[in-house]
This record gives C-alpha cells, sequence and structure tokens, in this order.
C-alpha cells in the first residue's frame, strides 16, 4: 500500500479509549463540523429525519480527531445511502444491500481506515440481509448506522421488513403479510460484538451511542429509528412524544439497574426465564434487572430486544451489547505476518519453482 | 532377462477408474514422472461431478487422459492407445475410444458377475470374445496388490485401496518412467502415516516388477524427452497458473492481491492455491455468496488493492451487478470465469466455452468490460498478467475467461524469466487535478486524455477527499448528475475508453506456413490446441490452411477486420452455439462458418481436421 499517511500523524495506538480506531491516523488540529460537511446540496425531503443525523454525525466526528481522509462511508441504496455525498471524506455509493460485502473488503484491506456503512431496512435486512450477518459474525472493524424507518421511501412507500403486519401500502392494499424482522434480535443472534439502537431526534443520545459504536474494535451495528415524513409519518412519535416518551423509553446504561418510568416507577425482574416489568415500589432492589452490555452470555440482551413490540409498549434504547472478541481484519493481517514469519520474504522466482522442474539446453 | 525397449514419437494413455479408485491422482503421478523425464505433455481430466457416485455406476467412472510425446505437442489427444480400465464400468464407458490393436489393460478381480451385471454386461467380456480386437491384458490388479502387501497390517481393504499404485507401476515399467518422485511424493502426502506411505510404494514397486516378469508384456516403450525450447520447464495446470499469475501481477503493480471469492467448481483451485502464499501480502476472503465475494474485491480496489474474484460462470451471473458498479467506478478489478457447461448448474466438472456472451453483454446499461482469454494452461499466467495490466493502467473491471478444461489440464510450462514480465507500476493520485492553487481542487472524472482512465486516489490521501457510486456522474467533477447530454456523453467515453485498448495490445497474428490459405480458422481460449492439432492434420494431408487464435476478445485487435477480410472463407470452431461467430458476424458483416459442438469436452483434433478439410473442398 502506498504510505500516504503523514509522519507526523501517529495513529491511536492500542491505549486509546478508542480501541476500535487505534490503527487510524490522527488529526493534526482540531476539526470542525464545517470540515466534514461536503459541497453537495443535500436531497433529502424536507423535513426527513435523515437531516438530524446527518448533523449528528457530522457534529460528532471533530470529537473522533481522525484524520478526515481516512474516514470511509460507505452505503448500498435507499434514501439512506445518498449519505456519503454529504460527508466530506472518502465515500463509496454502491449497489442494494452490498454495503457490509464491499465494506469488508475495503476494511479487510486497509484497517488504516475508519469504515462506516450506512444503510436502511430495506438494504440491510432485505436485500442484503445475507451480507449484514455475515459482516456481523465475522466481526468486521466497521461501523453500520442502519436508518429504520420501516418503510421503502426511495421507490414510494411499500412496505418494508420491519413494517408492522398488515401495513397498508401501495404494494400491500389488503395489508402485508410478513411478520417483521426485529433488527436487533436479528444482530444478537448474528453474534455481533456491539448492538445498539437510538433515536434520530434524541441528538444526545444519539450522539453518545455513535461515540460507542465508533470506539469499539469490531463490527458495531446502530439501529436508529428515523422518521419518513412522506410516507411513514409519526412512526416513532411515542417515543418521541413528551407525553409519552418516558412511559416507554427504557435507556440502557451499564452497570445500572433498568428503570423507566415517571420518576423510575417500573423496572424490571426475570420470571419464569423471561424480563417482566414490575412495580420498582413494590420490588426489592437487588432484584431488579442490571444492566450488563459487557455479558459474554448475550442472553439478557436478548431478551431485552424482545421486551418491546411493534407499538412500542416497552422500547430499549441504548447498547444492548459491548463485547470484545479479535476482529476478522486484524486475524487476517495476523496469517500475513505469520506467513511471512514462516516461509521469509516472498521470491517470486521461487514461487514459480516450487514443483519438480527440468532443463532444456539449447 | 531383459526386455526389448521399442521406440514410439508418442503415446495417449487413459486411465479409467471409479470415483473411489484414485484415478485422477495416478494420472497426476504419471503426468509428473512424464514431465520429469522431458517429454511433451497434455492431460484431460475428466471425472463427475459427484464426490463418490455408486461404486462401480457408469456415473461413477473417472478418467485421466494424457498424451506424451517427443515433440511438442498442442492437446491430450483423440483416442488412447492405451486403456487402462479398473473395472467393467470403466470398460464399458470408455472402450468405444479405444482404437482397434489397442491396448487394454485390465483388473480382472473386478470382472464379477455382480460388477458386470450392474453397467448391464450379459456376458463377461474377458471371455465373450468381444475384446478380440485388442491387446488385451487382464490382470489380478486387486489380488496382486492384496498378495503384496501381506507384510503390512492392513486390512485387506486399506490393501485394495493401494491397486492404483500397482497399475501405475506397471504403466511406469511399461513407458520407462522415472519412479523417484512418485516415491518421494507418497513419503511426503502420507507423512503422518508412514505404514501407508509404505504400503503405496510397495504396491507402486510391486507393479512395475510384475510388467518386468509377466510374460503378459514382451515389451516396453520409450519416448524420447521431446526437443522443446531451452529453459527450465515444470509442469503446470490452468488454476494453479492462473493463481501464480494473479501474484506476480501483484509483484509487479506493488499492490497488495486481495480475493474475494466464494467456492465453486472448477474455479476453487485458484482460492485454494492463492490462500497459501499469504507471504506475498494476499488476502483471501472465503466470501458468503458470489456477490460478497466481487464486493469485497471491488472495496478492496477503492482502498487501493488489486481487487480479483474468481468463479465459474453461475457465479458470475449474481456478480454481475456489483461488476457494473465497477464500471460506473472505473476502478480496477479482475473477475476470473473459469467456465463450465451451462445453462444453470449444467455441468459442473466439463468444459465449455458458453459464457463469452454473458461476459460481453450480461450487465444492465451499456456496461463494456475488456475481456481477454487464455489459450492454454500455461497461458493461464501471462492472460492474469494481462489482465491486470488492462485493468490497472484502463481503471477498468476486466474478464478473464479460462475454462475446466485449462483449469484441471496440465502441461510443461516454461518459466518466464521475471525480468521480461511488464511492468505495472500504478500511479496513485495524490494531489488535486483541477483549479490552481488555493482554488484547486480533485475531480475524480477528470480522465487521462490518452488513455481515458481517471484518476485513482485512495482513501488516506489527503485533499482528495471524494465519493463515487453507481450513479451517472458528471463528466470531470464527479457529481451526480442525471443531464442527458452528460449521460450520453457519459456512455459514450466508457465505450471510447474500452474501444481504445485496441491500440494497446498487440495485433492478431495470422499462422499462414505457406501463405496460400484461402481458408481461416479463428479461434479462442482453450480451442487453440485442438485448432493448432487439426491445422497441422490438415497441412499434413497437403492443404492449406490459415490459424489465428484471439486472446483479446473486448476490444479485438485492431487489425481483425483485414486478416478476416484476407480469406475466401473464415470458419469459427466453437464449445458453443457460436457466441464468437455472432460477435465476428455482428462486428464485420463477416459471413463466417460456425462449427459448435458442446460435449463437455474439448475438440478431437481429427473431427476438427475433418471439418476444414472439407471446407477447403467446398471451393
Amino acid at each position: 500500500m502506498a504510505d500516504t499517511n503523514g509522519s507526523s500523524n501517529e495513529p491511536n495506538g492500542s491505549g486509546s479509549s478508542f480501541p476500535g480506531l487505534a490503527l487510524v491516523p490522527r488529526a493534526d488540529a482540531e476539526q470542525t463540523r464545517k470540515e466534514f460537511t461536503s459541497d453537495q446540496e443535500v436531497r433529502w425531503c424536507p423535513g426527513c429525519g435523515d437531516y438530524a443525523i446527518l448533523a449528528a454525525v457530522q457534529g460528532f466526528l471533530p470529537e473522533l480527531g481522525l484524520r478526515r481522509e481516512n474516514i470511509v462511508f460507505v452505503s448500498g441504496i435507499g434514501c439512506s445511502s445518498r449519505f456519503p455525498y454529504y460527508m466530506n471524506t472518502y465515500g463509496l455509493h454502491s449497489i442494494h444491500g452490498r454495503a457490509p460485502a464491499i465494506a469488508t473488503g475495503l476494511a479487510s484491506a486497509r484497517p488504516d481506515l475508519s469504515v462506516w456503512v450506512v444503510t436502511g431496512d430495506g438494504d440491510a435486512l432485505s436485500i442484503g440481509g445475507n451480507h449484514l450477518i455475515h459482516v456481523l459474525r465475522r466481526n468486521v472493524n466497521v461501523t453500520i448506522l442502519l436508518f429504520n424507518n420501516r418503510i421503502y421511501g426511495l421507490t414510494k412507500g411499500q412496505y418494508s421488513p420491519t413494517s408492522e403486519v398488515g401495513k397498508i401500502t401501495k404494494s400491500t392494499p389488503m395489508g402485508s403479510l410478513d411478520h417483521p424482522f426485529n433488527p436487533i434480535s436479528l444482530a444478537l443472534g448474528a453474534e455481533s460484538t456491539f448492538v445498539a439502537r437510538t433515536i434520530d431526534s434524541d441528538r444526545q443520545h444519539l450522539t453518545s451511542v455513535l461515540r460507542a459504536a465508533a470506539a469499539h474494535k469490531g463490527a458495531s451495528l446502530v439501529e436508529i429509528y428515523q422518521n419518513c415524513n412522506i410516507f411513514n409519518d409519526g412512526a416513532f412519535d411515542v417515543l418521541k412524544s413528551p407525553d409519552t416518551r418516558d412511559e416507554v423509553l427504557l435507556r440502557l446504561e451499564h452497570g445500572e439497574p433498568i428503570v423507566f418510568g415517571t420518576d423510575g416507577a417500573k423496572g424490571l425482574q426475570w420470571k419464569d426465564g423471561r424480563l417482566e416489568v414490575v412495580d420498582t415500589a413494590t420490588t426489592l432492589v437487588e432484584q431488579l434487572v442490571v444492566h450488563d452490555a459487557h455479558a459474554d452470555d448475550p442472553s439478557l440482551a436478548f431478551a431485552l430486544s424482545r421486551l418491546d413490540n411493534l407499538e412500542f409498549s416497552h422500547t430499549p434504547i441504548g447498547i444492548f451489547r459491548d463485547v470484545d472478541r479479535s476482529t476478522y481484519d486484524e486475524k487476517m493481517t495476523q496469517q500475513v505476518e505469520d506467513a511471512v514469519t514462516a516461509q521469509g520474504e516472498p521470491d517470486l522466482a521461487a514461487l514459480l519453482r516450487s514443483a519438480d522442474t527440468w532443463t532444456v539446453s539449447g | 532377462m531383459t526386455k526389448e525397449v521399442k521406440q514410439l514419437d508418442r503415446v495417449i494413455i487413459r486411465f479409467a477408474g471409479d470415483s473411489g479408485d484414485g484415478m485422477q491422482l495416478t494420472g497426476d503421478r504419471f503426468t509428473s514422472e512424464t514431465a520429469a523425464f522431458g517429454n511433451d505433455l497434455s492431460t484431460l481430466p475428466d471425472f463427475p461431478a459427484e464426490i463418490r457416485a455408486p461404486a462401480g455406476t457408469l456415473a461413477g467412472v473417472s478418467g485421466f487422459q494424457l498424451h506424451f510425446a517427443d515433440y511438442d505437442i498442442l492437446t491430450p489427444g483423440d483416442r488412447p492407445d492405451v486403456l487402462v480400465a479398473m473395472n467393467p464400468a470403466a470398460l464399458k464407458a470408455n472402450l468405444a475410444d479405444l482404437p482397434e490393436n489397442g491396448d487394454l489393460i485390465l483388473d480382472k478381480d473386478e470382472f464379477t458377475k455382480r460388477n458386470l451385471a450392474k453397467v448391464g454386461y450379459t456376458s463377461n467380456p474377458l471371455e465373450d470374445g468381444s475384446l478380440d480386437n485388442y491387446k488385451v491384458h487382464a490382470i489380478g490388479l486387486t489380488s496382486l496388490t492384496v498378495e503384496a502387501l501381506k507384510e503390512f497390517e492392513l486390512s485387506r481393504k486399506e490393501a485394495e485401496r493401494a491397486k492404483n499404485m500397482f497399475a501405475l507401476g506397471l504403466m511406469s515399467w511399461l513407458f520407462n518412467r522415472p519412479t523417484e518422485s512418485t516415491e518421494r511424493f507418497l513419503n511426503t502426502k502420507f507423512r503422518a502415516r508412514p505404514e501407508i506411505a509404505g504400503a503405496n510404494i510397495a504396491a507402486f514397486k510391486a507393479g512395475f516388477n510384475y510388467g518386468e516378469t509377466t510374460e503378459s508384456f514382451s515389451v516396453s516403450y520409450e519416448v524420447k524427452p521431446a526437443k522443446l525450447t531451452p529453459g527450465t520447464y515444470r509442469n503446470v495446470s490452468g488454476n494453479v497458473a492462473l493463481a501464480y499469475g494473479l501474484v506476480a501481477a501483484s509483484r509487479l503493480s506493488g499492490l497488495p492481491l486481495f480475493l474475494g471469492a466464494y467456492p465453486i467448481t472448477p474455479a476453487s483451485d485458484i482460492l485454494h492455491e492463492l490462500s497459501k502464499h499469504k507471504a506475498f501480502g494476499v488476502r483471501t476472503f472465503q466470501a458468503e455468496d458470489e456477490i460478497a465475494g466481487v464486493g469485497a474485491a471491488l472495496g478492496a480496489a477503492f482502498g487501493g488493492a488489486l481487487g480479483v474474484t474468481t468463479s465459474s460462470g453461475p457465479g458470475i451471473s449474481l456478480k454481475m451487478e456489483t461488476i457494473g458498479l465497477a464500471v460506473s467506478l472505473e476502478l480496477p478489478l479482475i473477475i476470473c470465469d473459469i467456465q463450465r457447461g451451462g445453462p444453470s448448474t449444467g455441468l459442473p466438472t466439463k468444459t465449455e466455452q458458453s459464457d463469452l456472451l454473458q461476459v460481453m453483454f450480461g450487465r444492465n446499461g451499456e456496461a463494456p468490460v475488456p475481456v481477454i482469454a487464455a489459450s492454454s494452461p500455461a497461458d493461464c499466467f501471462h492472460a492474469a498478467i494481462e489482465a491486470a495490466r488492462i485493468a490497472l493502467k484502463y481503471r477498468t473491471p476486466v474478464f478473464l475467461l479460462s475454462d475446466g478444461y485449462l483449469a484441471n489440464g496440465a502441461e510443461p510450462w516454461r518459466l518466464p524469466e521475471l525480468e521480461s514480465l511488464p511492468d505495472l507500476t500504478v500511479e496513485f493520485t495524490t494531489a488535486p487535478n483541477k483549479g490552481e492553487g488555493d482554488e484547486a481542487v480533485f475531480w475524480p472524472y477528470l480522465r487521462d486524455p490518452e488513455t481515458l482512465a481517471r484518476p485513482w486516489a485512495i482513501p488516506g490521501t489527503p485533499g482528495l477527499e471524494h465519493r463515487i457510486g453507481g450513479l451517472e456522474k458528471a463528466d470531470g467533477s464527479g457529481d451526480i448528475s442525471y443531464d442527458p447530454t452528460n449521460h450520453d456523453f457519459m456512455v459514450r467515453t466508457r465505450q471510447a475508453k474500452v474501444d481504445g485498448i485496441a491500440r494497446d495490445i498487440p495485433l492478431l497474428e495470422v499462422d499462414d506456413p505457406d501463405g496460400g490459405a484461402r481458408v481461416l480458422v479463428l479461434g479462442w481460449g482453450s480451442t487453440y490446441g485442438p485448432i493448432g492439432a487439426a491445422c497441422r492434420r490438415v497441412r499434413n494431408s497437403g492443404h492449406s490452411i490459415a490459424q489465428a487464435h484471439l486472446r483479446h476478445l473486448n476490444p479485438f485487435p485492431a487489425n481483425t477486420e483485414d486478416v478476416l477480410n484476407s480469406y475466401d472463407k473464415v470458419v469459427i470452431p466453437e464449445m458453443n452455439l457460436g457466441q464468437l461467430a455472432l460477435l465476428i458476424r455482428g462486428r464485420f458483416l463477416v459471413d463466417a462458418i460456425a462449427y459448435n459442438r458442446v460435449r463437455g469436452l474439448p475438440f478431437k483434433a481429427e473431427e476438427l481436421a475433418g471439418v476444414l478439410t472439407d471446407v477447403i473442398n467446398s471451393g
């Protein structure tokens, strides 16, 4: 690889608070949001939740202090997948569903890059479902932002693999038939090492989750509930309205008891092998479930992912799981290094002769 | 007593047996011995797609044909001089190809009532006179092997499994092959089980000694080493040569090789081979599917690697959308299509040339991709380097076509001098290319005026951050553009870039020794050997014929039309239903005569010679 890293810019190093970015060179100077804003006109519909996510990412990236040229956004197809055009970093707007595969090649070939995948519910969970589960199980060092608006927007309003059953859309005038995916459960089932959920409109929460996802070494999946105000407006209103949100949202904090509701009136307790919502007033504190995002066993994370229903009765947000496992790209690099150690410096002439040879003289 | 040794100039041997009999290994070993002896050779493995079809059935017959000579040869040969048949099924499946008076070596122990009935013999051909026209050597290969191994503590079944080595030993004696490399090979292969290595070597030696003592063979044969071009040689199969070519291209370009692939017959051996060479900085990624294989390769190419994906026809179909993206992104990418019989799953282990039109046109939109085809197993090495050269220089995906025949077939390869290989050094763009001073910016689609290639600026390069994708781009800036005139311009420019490669590839050469030919035979890919052998026959019978073979199928060499127009008739033999013929007719309005067979096997020289002679004689 060409040495394009300046000598004065050392990577973060393994002692960094961002282990996932340890090999990415750091910027010379403080950065601003403006530096991450490209010259392209943003062409999402006015009022789209994507604007808030774009602003949060652009506003948050200076905090990482990475060299801008070492950041790459890769996307598939869909409204969300226009995202790379608006970032003043390297970017690749690819084809439907394939961004995780393309990002896998890029991240594996270039461990010095911070690679982000921007995708949507149709892109990641329908046409690209296979690539998503495999990038997660391999633990490739990429950060995946899954914009979930529960609808196909760019094709003008068909139901998606996260739409609720019975959804009336142009392609389902009598209601959709298929049972939806739960992206968090799916990611946990694929043994993803980092799984989180956040909401487009909650800038502070969104930023904190992005920070943790970027810090994570390996594949991070962040599901972002994102409003499509044209084809599925208000899908997440229950989670956003000041009247309802506190009763519904469970803000997961590692090491803290999981309590929610007005004045923390509700909590969770294990009963008969599953999580149940209980009154904190009548439950012993030691019986309340304490969140452990770092548990190797994904059972609690999975149980949390199953707590909710499509009508948002109890919706956990935050980090479900954040565990350490070696990454695909670092193991691939290790094998290359091991091979050099075992076989010595490569010698093409010797390779070509690595079978019985004979000489014909003139 | 020393037996008589007769000199021959060439021999064709076919080993045939059950899938579990180890015929491919036997053939490989005989090939290695023959290569080490210095003969020219050509091989044709022919095996079923099933790993172990029911034992003793026609469906389970696996064959390996080897042609070796004291002069340069072009094909594995049409018909065997010697057929080794390990059971009745192998006899039945192959006997029709054995000429009268050919040598037939049979394992008589396998000619039991049950085995005969399994393949529909109502009487035993060893006894009913049906083999009277052949020189039959009915030998108890199984029982002799078991007897030879009685000192070893092996079950009867284990001992029987060494019968292929007994047969190999016998054939090694019959053709005076050197035996050291096989003993060395067996010791290495069974390093972990020395008793198995010892038993196989004992069986091999027993077969050799049997030849020397039995009265069934009164003479042995010798084929002198071939007078080939001076140099150092090794034996190589197409897939290994292709893998080496990719490694060489990586070294020559200074770019790390990244292979994204999904297992598929007959391409998997390239993945296997490359995964052994990580010391060369090779990264191999066994993807979750064909699409991810090419996607990862393209992602790596965006990052500055030499991105490669390998597959066969069905996998190529799946990759096409990503290849279209590569056309739009204008990034270097090598796509190796090791063709097999189609459509659909087709004939996984058999050869065919039926993906030419798929790779030319199998994408949405106007999506031109250069196409290169290897013509022999060893040529796969140079074809891979040429594919890399074009991909890197023109920033384009390139198809490299091989097929099952080249992939698994082997021939001696004169090793190239490394200094003779082309310099593929790539200059990444490191500075803005549009405007001056503080106003200077990077335009990812500002092209080189000569090659029309766009600049390749890789992530990590400061100041050149840019976004590219599958949406149509404005000429120069690369911004998204839906402008009608711009789209028309970009479509034509991408086509012009690929067409312009014609200025950068060798002219089509014609082999017309006496200069008097009126008929040209035009081929591409793996038919090179059979067509060449057929032309020799035609010329030996007193006719003139010209031969030209296309390595570059898109674009065609600049003089192709002139060559075609220099002859009264053009014959195009292909292992498809006329795909090159369609292109030639469409492009040049030449009324080419197509000769097509799709039998999953290469053409026979005799058959093609007949076709060509008929065309010549038809006036």
